[in-house]
């Protein structure tokens, strides 16, 4: 399954017209700990480069995106009891929500695993 | 999550030896400082610091439901009760002990005088409910701090009931948003530059309103392109720290507020870091509408050095009508009130009452007597000798600790570092608990964040040069061994009270309630 990347630091997994969404390798490890999450219910509408989500550390609270625009299917309840599972395994088991993308097309403005380490390398 | 503590588990206590000696003492004891425990841990029902006689007088009116079990309190005798909280205030830090170098927090000293002032009985003893009549100086000690505010920033009115600095910010937004709803233009987006303060986006949201941010320029100020793009007939406000929290003054201010007035919206401005320009920069001229003061910050009395906070909102003459309940009016031959039993005559636009009775009546008096033992003159001395301190330490470390912004110009009030730099696995946190070894209170950490690592070093007018240099060749010696990797600062502190304390783990596993026999 496709996965593209934001430079806002979230990664999304498509999966037909639906997506799975988390925060990067990179972006945890500049949060450090992760203390507290707070994911989308299901059913809600999420729009690109809006909050969609919240990933609070020991450092900072930050606002996770939308990289593209939906409707919650399901927000990883997981995370609620569990929030290191955004530390020890960001692009797997610690996935924030899946939805159902609106278009398609959206995806068009995202990178692929290879641009986004480049990106990641500039900074 | 409300886990009583029955693990046994104690936040960091020790478990390695006791700093260099490598002694460990049967009491837990290091010389004269006493390891205490909690209160719940040595009181006892048996024991009990006061000696009351049984009542008499008859039956109670309680009606059978007297309480039969016991309350569960730890009992003391006087002495230990003394001696705890004596014992525990040793293992604080306070202004009072030594430079508290919080960033964004102006912890300056607390002058006596303004403590003698606040408890004269004429102040200390007074009651909110009193008769307006038998509190007349009290509301002209209000009046008279509130002509300063007013003189000190060049505004129209000021509001004097919010509580504290976020208290204010939101009185201020509140005002800004009965001012545009007053017009049938009711906006639902609110600017916050990168810049501002944390509890500005904070204030919005709470406010009711979309809060989007404006980026920074790479000096570290307000991008005006930016912010001039996104300006619309949607925005209702721009919320701007100035100085902002990189200590930088936003030299744009006029342009910003011009711009956002041409655009049918007002301007917020943060005023925590007041301290910076106050007798010197009024925020009035600066075409601001709104923005609060903290008197617990720029008049004395910081956290933990005095009392609560209190954060007054100074307003443009399009939001003065706006101001909430209750403010003092002065009349012939004294002053009064005007709560909301006065009826809308008194105050048709104002947005109501945002706290009990009238303000921090106590933080009134010390913010008057800090400004008049300071006098005009004293005051601007205060800003200036504030912005040369956190200069003498950005350029005393700028060879030691990367100054993001210290190329382009003097920083105001506070020095902002950045970790660049430091060797791998080190981070700003090691250094900052290496600082509490030193025996020195941390600087604000990882804030702004528009700032890799940061340290914020906000040393305030109080310092002397001796105290400066002490915490410059402190805060040098720990730069050095940061950058050339130093793994013992990892372990730090190793001869504070408590050790590293696992943050990560009260914050995910909190433990907030002492469970008896737990």
């Amino acid at each position: 399954m496709p996965r593209y990347f934001s430079e806002e630091h979230e990664w999304i997994e498509v999966d037909g017209d639906s997506a799975t969404i988390g925060i990067t390798d990179y972006a945890q490890g500049q949060l450090g700990d992760i203390v507290f999450v707070e994911v989308p219910a299901a059913g809600a509408t999420v729009a690109k480069g809006k909050e969609a989500a919240v990933v609070e550390s020991v450092k900072a609270a930050s606002d996770v995106y939308a990289p593209v625009s939906g409707t919650v299917i399901e927000g990883n309840a997981a995370l609620e009891d569990d929030p290191a599972l955004v530390n020890t395994a960001p692009e797997g088991d610690g996935w924030f929500f899946k939805l159902t993308i609106a278009d398609k097309g959206e995806l068009d403005g995202l990178m692929d695993e290879v641009k986004y380490k480049a990106f990641v390398a500039s900074l | 999550m409300n886990a009583p503590n029955t693990s046994g588990w104690k936040p960091g206590t020790p478990d390695a030896p006791t700093g260099e000696s490598g002694i460990v003492t049967v009491t837990g004891n290091r010389g004269l400082m006493l390891e205490e425990p909690l209160i719940f841990e040595i009181g006892g029902a048996d024991t009990c610091g006061v000696d009351l006689p049984e009542p008499s007088g008859g039956a109670d009116r309680l009606g059978g439901l007297a309480r039969s079990e016991p309350f569960g309190l730890p009992g003391l005798s006087e002495p230990e009760t003394v001696r705890h909280y004596t014992r525990l205030s040793r293992q604080n830090y306070a202004i009072d002990c030594g430079i508290f170098p919080l960033g964004s927090c102006t912890m300056k000293h607390n002058p006596r005088l303004n403590e003698k002032v606040a408890r004269m009985p004429g102040f200390g003893d007074l009651h909110p409910l009193q008769p307006e009549s038998t509190v007349q100086g009290a509301l002209a000690v209000i009046d008279e701090l509130a002509h300063w505010l007013l003189a000190l920033t060049g505004m129209h009115s000021v509001a004097m009931s919010p509580k504290a600095g976020a208290h204010g910010e939101l009185c201020g937004i509140l005002c800004i948003r009965a001012a545009l709803e007053a017009r049938g233009d009711a906006r639902s987006v609110i600017l916050v530059p990168e810049s501002a303060h944390g509890t500005n986006p904070a204030t919005a949201a709470f406010a009711g309103y979309q809060v989007e941010n404006i980026p920074a320029t790479p000096e570290g100020r307000v991008d005006l392109a930016a912010l001039k793009a996104r300006l619309g007939s949607d925005v209702a406000a721009v919320m701007i720290t100035n100085p902002n929290t990189c200590g930088l003054f936003e030299r744009e201010m006029k342009a910003i507020s011009d711009a956002v007035h041409a655009a049918g919206a007002l301007v917020y401005c943060d005023g925590a870091n007041f301290n910076a320009i106050v007798g010197r920069v009024r925020p009035g001229d600066l075409g601001i509408d709104a923005m609060h003061i903290n008197l617990h910050k720029t008049f004395s009395t910081p956290h933990g050095g005095g009392g609560p906070g209190s954060g007054p909102v100074v307003l443009s003459e399009a939001l003065a009508p706006f101001a909430p309940l209750p403010f003092v009016r002065k009349v012939a031959g004294g002053f009064e009130l005007i709560e909301e039993e006065d009826g809308v005559a008194a105050a048709p636009h104002s947005f109501g009452r945002m706290a009990a009775f009238n303000g921090q009546m106590g933080m009134f008096t010390r913010a008057l007597a800090y400004i008049l033992s300071h006098g005009a003159d004293g005051l601007r001395q205060v800003s200036g000798d504030a912005v040369l301190g956190a200069n003498y330490i950005l350029r005393s470390l700028q060879d030691v600790l990367d100054a993001p912004f210290g190329k382009t110009g003097p920083c105001m009030h506070e020095a902002l570092f950045s970790d660049r730099g430091f060797a791998e696995g080190v981070a700003t946190l090691d250094l900052a608990k290496a600082l509490i070894d030193e025996g020195f209170h941390p600087m604000t950490m990882y804030f702004p964040l528009v700032v890799h690592g940061a340290m914020l070093v906000e040393p305030t007018e109080c310092e002397s040069k001796a105290s400066l240099d002490q915490f410059i060749m402190a805060l040098r010696s720990i730069a050095e061994r940061a950058r050339a990797g130093d793994e013992s600062l990892h372990q730090a502190p190793q001869l504070a009270p408590r050790r590293r304390l696992d943050e990560t783990r009260a914050a995910r596993q909190p433990v907030l309630a002492y469970e008896v026999g737990g």
